[in-house]
């Protein structure tokens, strides 16, 4: 019988795990525990659904509505002066409660403040591009399809960034096994040879540190060494390792020859 | 079939629309001043570039997935492996993040070390920097007399950690060794000897009429550019963005010694090229003013956190209790707290940012690298068109560039 392996999750899972162990939290300040942020969140919630605002190791965290990411982003950037946008990416929640979420991460130069705007978006919901505002999210979102397909729209060149263009699935997913799944194993032998070549060629050889000792083409045989491609006999192969008329191999070093140093230079 | 004067990449489906003579040119992925694994599409005038599609996912690992899987000491070595020109500034940017998370103090001796560290492999990675684009650009000299020097630094890095590329020199919650006797010395003798080194380099390149002509008003990024596009490091700061995470938001100790940040304004390759080299002296300031930090300190080099840290190798041999619990760290891993935290540092090459998200479980739920590469190679499809064919190298050598970190 198959072992039995969680499809909606995965990855590695911990082998122990203690049922009565609690882990701690990191601590969650509150917004008015700083006068930059507290005025940036008033400014944010008199036109915008805050859904919750903290923070968290001097960063602000704000949540906002998936469908408002365009103008909150367009506020932030000319109001607020959030004149960077580091980062964008998601985080697989598909398993829990069939969801993405997504932040952005910025920056304020002026301010020296950092803050990461998060929501949250069904599986197949599409989210407005934000390129027009920030250029640096046109990698940034192609990589966040890749990775999660996550469907972005307004985006003047939705492709695939890392992943070639036809790969199957989405490889960040937690779903997504961790050998790739039977399209990505065999992706070269579908492509090059054609699918029924599968059988031909068999699966790929995932042990790196197999063997094959009569292929003496890839490997110079681990009881005695062969020279390259002779046929496989079990008895020991007699080698002359100065070949005729090659370059001479040194087999006695003279010491008097060399120069040691005593110190690095 | 393909129709007359339309050629198109057969492989690739972009469509470039036109019905002049462009022609289409595939630079890369290998390509040796492609500084990796970069495939450009260029559409060419001409010689004129008209239209520029960076492809890029080469060199593609799947380390995130891989963090997603390892428990967080595992995935530390995988750090080296990002920007492998400069690993300790990843080993670096990766333990300070989970630092962050747990809320742990590193003692000041290993933050000395770490910061002697810090600097050495930007100095390095600015060599390399200098040496490869001076080659790409056409003088050699300088590639042999760059990679002397950074052989020196590699030396310094060899002694402490016995490695040469993958340092893995600094682990969460400190530095596995304190500094090797002598080390100092030969530090203190690189200290010496890179100032004549740096005034060799500019001695070839500063007042080079070919380096000039290829380098100044080539490659403009303007202000408004570098900040909607996220540049960061000595990209931004060539745009006359003073911005330095070490000087604005200080880790470390860099709030303790005295260093400048260099900016101009020139906004172009030129103004990089002096940027590079001048944070390479800033880089020895730093250094010149750790050497005396260190004696100050005591020996500790790992910090005292018992749930996170295994306990130092004395005490893991006497103590019962220790070795029951670095039993436990090794085998299962620790549990940092369930939060997030997004910390950044200044690699060599811009703002390094790791972004961790944990549940509690010995594994990441999520690990997200900001890399400063991935966001300068974006750009090219903005700076690339309208400028010469010639100087696209010049671009993209003056980018700074590593493909270990852009794909990951």
């Amino acid at each position: 019988m198959r072992e039995y392996s969680d499809k909606k999750n995965r990855q590695a899972k911990a082998y122990y795990s203690d049922r009565f162990y609690l882990s701690p939290q990191v601590p969650k300040e509150k917004v008015d525990t700083d006068n930059i942020f507290l005025k940036d969140i008033k400014s944010l919630e008199s036109l915008f659904v805050i859904k919750e605002a903290y923070i968290q190791k001097g960063q602000l965290v704000v949540y906002i509505s998936a469908k408002d990411n365009l103008k909150v982003m367009k506020f932030l950037k000319n109001k607020l002066k959030y004149n960077f946008l580091s980062d964008i990416s998601a985080v697989d929640w598909l398993a829990k409660s069939g969801e993405f979420e997504i932040f952005y991460q910025m920056l304020s130069t002026s301010k020296r403040k950092r803050m990461r705007v998060k929501f949250f978006i069904k599986e197949k919901e599409e989210i407005k591009s934000v390129t027009s505002i920030y250029k640096s999210a046109d990698w940034a979102e192609r990589e966040m399809y890749d990775m999660f397909g996550v469907r972005i729209t307004g985006h003047h060149f939705m492709k695939r960034i890392l992943m070639p263009d036809d790969w199957h699935d989405h490889p960040l997913r937690k779903t997504y096994p961790l050998i790739g799944d039977e399209e990505a194993q065999w992706y070269e032998i579908d492509k090059i040879f054609g699918r029924e070549y599968r059988d031909v060629i068999g699966p790929e050889e995932r042990d790196c540190a197999k063997i094959v000792e009569k292929d003496t083409h890839r490997f110079a045989r681990i009881k005695h060494e062969v020279p390259f491609g002779t046929k496989y006999s079990s008895e020991e192969t007699q080698t002359e390792y100065q070949e005729e008329g090659g370059i001479p191999i040194v087999r006695k070093l003279k010491k008097s020859d060399v120069k040691i140093l005593k110190e690095r230079p | 079939m393909q129709k007359v004067n339309r050629l198109q990449p057969f492989f690739e489906n972009l469509v470039f629309e036109r019905e002049d003579n462009h022609m289409i040119v595939n630079f890369g992925p290998q390509h040796p001043s492609s500084h990796g694994q970069l495939r450009l599409i260029l559409e060419l005038d001409g010689e004129l570039v008209t239209k520029a599609v960076p492809d890029i996912g080469y060199l593609h690992r799947g380390m995130e997935k891989m963090a997603e899987n390892m428990i967080y000491n595992e995935f530390l070595p995988t750090t080296d492996r990002m920007d492998y020109i400069a690993p300790t500034s990843n080993n670096y940017g990766f333990s300070l993040a989970v630092e962050k998370l747990i809320g742990l103090d590193v003692p000041r001796r290993a933050k000395v070390i770490r910061m002697m560290l810090l600097e050495l492999s930007r100095i390095t990675s600015h060599l390399f920097w200098i040496a490869t684009h001076a080659l790409d650009v056409g003088a050699m000299t300088v590639f042999l007399y760059a990679f002397r020097e950074r052989e020196y630094a590699m030396d310094l890095f060899e002694d402490y950690c016995g490695a040469r590329l993958t340092h893995s020199a600094i682990r969460i919650g400190g530095v596995p060794l304190d500094l090797p006797k002598d080390w100092i010395n030969s530090l203190i003798k690189f200290i010496n000897k890179m100032p004549a080194a740096l005034a060799t380099y500019e001695g070839l390149l500063d007042q080079n009429r070919i380096w000039k002509m290829r380098l100044e008003n080539v490659g403009v990024i303007s202000p408004e550019m570098a900040q909607s596009w996220g540049c960061s490091g000595p990209m931004l700061r060539g745009s006359g963005i003073a911005w330095d995470i070490r000087k604005e938001e200080p880790y470390e100790l860099y709030d303790e010694v005295e260093f400048d940040v260099p900016v101009t304004n020139r906004c172009d390759c030129y103004g990089r090229y002096k940027i590079y080299m001048q944070e390479m002296r800033e880089s020895l300031k730093i250094l010149k003013q750790l050497i005396p930090m260190h004696k100050e300190t005591t020996p500790e080099i790992m910090a005292d956190a018992p749930k996170y840290i295994s306990a130092p190798k004395e005490q893991i041999m006497t103590q019962n209790y220790s070795l029951m619990q670095h039993f436990v760290l090794i085998t299962q891993g620790m549990r940092p707290p369930v939060g997030e935290v997004y910390v950044v540092t200044e690699s060599p090459k811009g703002e390094l940012g790791f972004y961790i998200n944990s549940q509690g479980d010995p594994y990441p739920y999520r690990l997200k690298v900001r890399t400063p590469s991935f966001w300068h190679t974006s750009i090219f499809q903005d700076l690339l068109p309208g400028q010469y064919l010639a100087d696209v190298v010049t671009i993209i050598g003056n980018a700074n560039i590593v493909f270990g970190e852009i794909d990951r």
